[in-house]
């Protein structure tokens, strides 16, 4: 028969089916993921007209700068030849896959067969050793001692009196690799729908208010189908410094009027509701905002109650006669030199209340009372006034995300650990027991193989070997 | 005493060992290939103690929570990798009763503790952001610097294959080691005189990044600058020069070329999992959770990015007909390179776009 040339369908599967062509484009997309490292993505034109000026002097800049933006540099892990040479390496690894597998399937789920005499040369690891006894004597030990290392053998007896054991182990760890393969193309499945149906939003709520949408990029709204209404928003911080320690979201989700959640979000611990998540992003004063004054006032008796009060308005401590109101406030109270007090940030990093007191229309005393501080809760006549919050001043940003793809990407992820695990760390290995009749004793041959770490195989082996020539005596 | 004592200990050891397996490399004497292991083995237990001690520090002072070892910056994350470097060497050591390779791989151990003093980066124990209070992240950072000792492992024995295997001075292979061992010369020494210059007491990335080479490439005087360059281009071209030297000192010793292969897949096909797994997929899941987006491809997610693409490469260039040996140990070396870049690169010459999260 005449060899024909290859179509050109048969050279494109092939060139598909190519490690070397899976080689160059590991190349290929690690050399330009550089580029977007170098220059930053979705800038400001003019922050990257500068570098390119640093970068090729005054005169080149702006011709680089429209070479770069007609190459798509400046947003390039979203520009069509990117993504191509991320679509061919897909392309690549599913034809590879396909190409291979029923080879490796085969490979894998194969039982295993006697050795015929010719291939014995060609197993990479031999050991031999004389038993006592004929062949049919020792059949008991030697399986034995091939079950104590976890093989349980197939017999095939051979015309001059001997036999052959033969055991195979994690035939289906040569599939690792495929499994491997298989979790990127779901990682990659579940980043394309993200991609195509996710949505990433940012939502601002002031204390005590509700909203039920959020914007999505260039200040389009997006209706979430649900409210959701921050109770409190708070910052920790550590000790006496200005560090901050932990972002504090108290959230409420509404639904058709109800309260159907409620959740703290914290930095690392977002609220997953609706198929929405939302993360503490950022957070701030809103200017103009009037809030309460959350207090807790115990008087010498010692009952202790809390009340909120607005800037101006006063209150009794409970038990006693003295009537305290509130007159001044900042958000991040600290003291110069000389004594004088003064606000050092607008946000609230060391929130302080001034309270005159008074008893019978005579003033009794006034003074900071700091949150951060409980030494100035306690007034000169032994009452206590803690602040406990200035409540509905502040907002907290939450980022709103949601991405029905995600699932995919931890699945595929998942996968991956597994595959690699399979391909890195176990073998298929393969052992044949070879006995033949040597006068009284019998001629034992092991012969063994496995496709990867063969010297943990091979140690075992030969562990396998001294124990059975210890227990002989030829 | 505290734990910085100990770990001051540690350091002047490894450098020490270092010393030691270098002089045992060249003299061939056993006693001094005993006394670098011995020296070796002994810091490695004062900085196992150390950093235990400076765990327990971190929670007395109210900044860790008890479960949060001390992997937090980049003071303590350089500090992991030795620790890490150094049980990985001393594995080989004994699995292959082998000291040659303590020649090649205590440098790296020392280059990244010099780096620490040479830049004099802070070494306080310091509050933890919001952003960073996650186990994800722990369990990210920690499985990271797992695969990066294992990829420095497979560096160091990758160099001595290229060093073994390298006829001539023109051979392209040739030309690549002795370029890159000059480069890394060339780097400490930079290092160096920054610090002897200005005592440097950066505590931050940024103004690491801001004394960094000013007392070479980037001084003031143009005449010092290009004066240091020719510098640079003459320590790269006398390691390029002599480099064959070195090839009959590891040729001395019983390491085959192909256990040196063997060594550096073994040490990949370890690094390699634990990468994917602790570096890309845990720090997607950190990023996930903290900000809501899994992968934003940011300069230091892509150089991670392109560091395993690279690792893949070799795992893939391996099984090619006509790519054994000399070519794919090329590629361990540059995968070493990257692995370098997306920890220190990233932060001092990228733009530092990736800053911790917009609360920070
Ligand atoms: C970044 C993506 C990839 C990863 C993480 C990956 C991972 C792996 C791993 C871990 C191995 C085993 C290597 C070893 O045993 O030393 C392997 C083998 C292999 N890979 Fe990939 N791979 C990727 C992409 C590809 C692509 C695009 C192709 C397409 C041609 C491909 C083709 C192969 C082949 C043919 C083998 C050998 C299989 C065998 O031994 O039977 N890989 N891959």
């Amino acid at each position: 028969m005449v060899e024909r040339k290859k179509g050109l369908v048969d050279r494109i599967w092939d060139l598909f089916a190519s490690v070397k062509f899976a080689v160059v484009l590991f190349l290929l997309i690690a050399l330009t993921s550089i580029i977007g490292t170098v220059i930053e993505q979705g800038a400001e034109p003019e922050k990257n007209l500068m570098l390119l000026k640093r970068l090729f002097g005054d005169s080149l800049a702006p011709s680089a700068f429209r070479l770069f933006e007609s190459l798509g540099f400046m947003d390039m892990y979203r520009s069509w030849w990117f993504v191509s040479l991320l679509v061919l390496f897909a392309a690549n690894l599913i034809i590879c896959s396909l190409d291979r597998l029923p080879r490796i399937w085969r490979l894998a789920t194969e039982p295993i067969k006697p050795l015929s005499p010719r291939m014995t040369g060609s197993v990479p690891i031999r050991r031999e050793v004389r038993l006592k006894g004929p062949p049919e004597a020792v059949r008991e030990r030697l399986e034995e001692a091939l079950s104590s290392i976890g093989f349980k053998a197939g017999y095939s007896p051979d015309e001059d009196g001997g036999y052959q054991l033969y055991s195979q182990k994690g035939g289906y760890t040569r599939l690792g690799v495929y499994i491997t393969h298989l979790s990127i193309i779901v990682i990659m499945l579940g980043a394309v729908i993200g991609i195509f149906f996710g949505f990433k939003g940012y939502m601002p709520i002031q204390e005590g208010y509700t909203a039920d949408f959020a914007y999505g990029r260039d200040d389009t709204t997006q209706s979430l189908g649900f409210a959701i209404r921050c109770d409190d928003f708070d910052v920790e911080f550590y000790d006496m410094s200005d560090m901050p320690k932990v972002f504090r979201s108290r959230l409420t989700v509404i639904r058709d009027g109800r309260e159907v959640m409620k959740k703290v979000v914290e930095v690392n611990s977002p609220l997953r509701y609706g198929g929405y998540t939302f993360y503490q992003s950022n957070y701030g004063m809103v200017p103009d905002a009037d809030g309460y004054f959350i207090l807790k006032v115990r008087g010498r008796t010692g009952k202790a109650v809390t009340i909120n009060r607005m800037l101006g308005e006063s209150f009794v401590i409970p038990g006693t006669e003295i009537v305290g109101t509130i007159r001044d406030f900042s958000p991040a109270l600290a003291m110069d030199d000389s004594g004088k007090t003064f606000t050092y940030s607008n946000m609230m990093n060391n929130p302080a209340v001034y309270i005159e007191f008074s008893e019978g229309g005579k003033e009794r005393y006034a003074g900071w009372i700091l949150r951060r501080f409980p030494s100035t809760w306690r007034l000169p006549d032994g009452n206590v006034v803690e602040l406990v919050d200035y409540w509905g001043v502040q907002y907290t940003g939450l980022q709103v995300r949601k991405d029905p793809g995600v699932w995919l990407v931890y699945l595929g992820s998942g996968i991956m650990t597994l595959g690699l695990c399979i391909a890195f760390f176990m073998s298929h290995r393969r052992v044949w027991v070879l006995v033949g009749r040597e006068g009284r004793h019998s001629a034992v041959t092991v012969l063994a193989s496995a496709n990867k770490n063969r010297q943990a195989f091979e140690r075992k082996i030969d562990k396998l070997v001294s124990a059975l020539s210890g227990g002989s005596d030829g | 005493m505290d734990s910085s004592v100990l770990f001051g200990i540690a350091t002047i050891g490894y450098m020490l060992s270092m010393v030691a397996y270098i002089t045992y490399l060249v003299s061939r004497k056993e006693q001094v290939g005993a006394a670098a292991t011995g020296i070796t083995v002994a810091s490695f237990i004062a900085q196992t103690i150390a950093f235990m001690m400076r765990w327990v520090e971190g929670y007395e002072m109210g900044l860790r929570s008890f479960w949060r070892p001390p992997i937090s910056n980049l003071y303590e994350s350089l500090i992991f990798f030795v620790w890490c470097l150094i049980l990985g060497y001393l594995i080989i050591e004994f699995r292959y009763r082998n000291r040659s390779f303590g020649a090649f791989i205590t440098p790296l151990a020392g280059l990244a503790l010099a780096f620490i003093e040479m830049t004099g980066m802070s070494k306080e124990i310091q509050p933890l952001l919001p952003a960073l209070q996650s186990n994800w992240l722990l369990a990210h950072v920690t499985l990271s610097f797992i695969a990066y000792s294992t990829f420095g492992l497979s560096f160091g024995t990758a160099l001595m294959y290229l060093i073994e295997k390298t006829e001539k001075r023109t051979e392209p292979a040739y030309i690549f080691w002795t370029v890159s061992l000059g480069v890394l010369v060339v780097l400490l020494l930079a290092m160096g005189a920054d610090f002897m210059k200005f005592h440097v007491l950066a505590s931050t990335p940024e103004e690491m990044k801001s004394y960094l080479f000013r007392a070479t490439f980037k001084s003031d005087s143009g005449a010092v600058s290009l004066a240091s360059w020719a510098g640079a281009a003459a320590v790269v071209a006398l390691v390029w020069r002599y480099g064959y030297l070195l090839k009959r000192v590891v040729a001395s010793f019983n390491v085959t070329a192909g256990l040196l292969d063997d060594v550096t897949y073994k040490a990949i096909a370890v690094g390699f999992p634990v990468f994917t797994l602790g570096g890309l997929i845990f720090g997607a899941i950190w990023a996930d959770q903290a900000w809501g987006v899994y992968w934003s491809w940011d300069p230091k997610e892509t150089w991670s990015l392109i560091t395993w693409l690279v690792y893949a490469f070799y795992l893939h260039a391996r099984l090619m007909r006509g790519w054994k040996g000399r070519k794919v140990a090329v590629v361990a070396v540059v995968g070493f390179v990257a692995v370098v870049f997306t920890y220190l690169g990233v932060n001092l010459l990228l733009s530092g776009l990736h800053s911790y999260g917009s609360l920070g």
